[in-house]
């Protein structure tokens, strides 16, 4: 099957700043689940901006399902922003509403499911919930989607411990063997048995590409040690 | 038993001693089903591909076989999974026996302890 991600020659240049991507090149299969990893500063937010359209390249392209980013690729991409966007007086089901209209795929049913889960109540307005919680209701929304590429930017860094579980195995349940989850995060620990492959991008550069089991296996210690090593400081 | 896994090892590899475990020690009978990939990823908290490829090298030494029409099972073949049993029985008394070599002990007085214990034990 034709991969599901190409990235050639991508680089981004800020106004008047240093390259934030530089050159960078990959391609990702199907039915994976991704980690993005590395340092501050490395990338991560420009390489995910540049996936969903938000920035335009300098140089070099993008394509998802073969197609150039573009208004297609967002109806096949459900992406979750490092910040949250739910700060309107819409209550948590007027918000599930409003995508039930905006996305085709997306599935009322699991939103509910997993708001019933999590113990959220649906009426209640979105400006009354706490941070966690409210990132909670934005990561339903976006898991809700039945999509090509999940794209979680930090999905769990400000939930609790016992939802960060629930959350991984709902991105476990949720796989599919045509979709790809990738998934930037500096927790690595909660993560790393979730993934199959993980991407290591330092100064917009790709360090590494690799699987878990093959790290695990090469360098007989986790992600989380590997990565402490690569990027020691 | 719990999915309790190390971090510094290959997750499938541990995914294929807890199942071989499962099995010997008859969670999962002779001839059983086995739960689905997915069923045993989300319990475990691991992948899904991993899970598979536990599976794969489970299905490799015989232990498991896949059915077109019935998903998974476990192996018929019980001598194959007593002489895991006992292979792992085996491996465990070797790091026993390197440890209480470490702590300065002599075989027969190993032997007598291993008694004496089953004698407090019973």
């Amino acid at each position: 099957m034709n991969p599901l991600v190409e990235i050639k020659g991508l680089s981004k240049c800020y106004e008047g700043k240093k390259m934030a991507l530089d050159n960078l090149n990959l391609t990702l299969p199907r039915g994976r689940i991704i980690g993005l990893l590395g340092p501050n500063g490395s990338g991560k937010t420009t390489l995910i901006k540049l996936m969903t359209g938000l920035l335009t390249p300098t140089s070099g392209s993008i394509t998802v399902n073969g197609t150039p980013i573009g208004i297609f690729t967002k109806s096949r991409i459900a992406y979750l922003p490092e910040r949250t966007y739910l700060q309107s007086n819409m209550k948590v089901n007027d918000m599930i509403e409003f995508f039930t209209e905006f996305y085709p795929d997306f599935r009322k049913e699991k939103a509910y499911e997993m708001l019933n889960a999590l113990g959220i109540e649906p009426k209640a307005s979105l400006k009354t919930l706490s941070k966690g919680t409210k990132e909670k209701v934005q990561l339903i929304l976006v898991m809700s989607r039945d999509a090509d590429l999940y794209i979680l930017d930090e999905p769990i860094a400000g939930v609790d411990p016992a939802a960060r579980d629930y959350i991984l195995r709902t991105i476990i349940s949720n796989y599919n063997e045509n979709a790809t989850v990738l998934l930037s995060t500096h927790l690595i620990t909660d993560i790393e048995s979730i993934l199959d492959e993980v991407v290591f991008i330092r100064y917009g550069q790709l360090v590494l590409y690799n699987s878990v089991d093959n790290i695990r296996e090469h360098f007989g210690k986790s992600i989380d040690a590997y990565f402490r090593e690569v990027f020691a400081c | 038993m719990a999915w309790t896994l190390d971090s510094d090892r290959p997750i499938y590899l541990q995914l294929v001693e807890i199942i071989q475990m499962r099995i010997v020690s008859g969670i999962y009978k002779a001839g059983d089903r086995l739960p689905s990939v997915r069923e045993l990823a989300t319990e475990a908290g691991v992948n899904p591909n991993t899970m598979q490829k536990a599976f794969a090298e489970l299905e490799r030494s015989g232990l498991i076989f896949t059915q077109r029409t019935s998903g998974r099972t476990v192996t018929e073949n019980t001598e194959l999974i007593f002489s895991i049993r006992e292979s792992l029985a085996r491996e465990q008394l070797m790091q026993f026996f390197s440890k209480m070599k470490e702590l300065g002990y002599e075989q027969t007085e190993i032997t007598a302890l291993i008694n004496q214990a089953a004698e407090e034990g019973k």
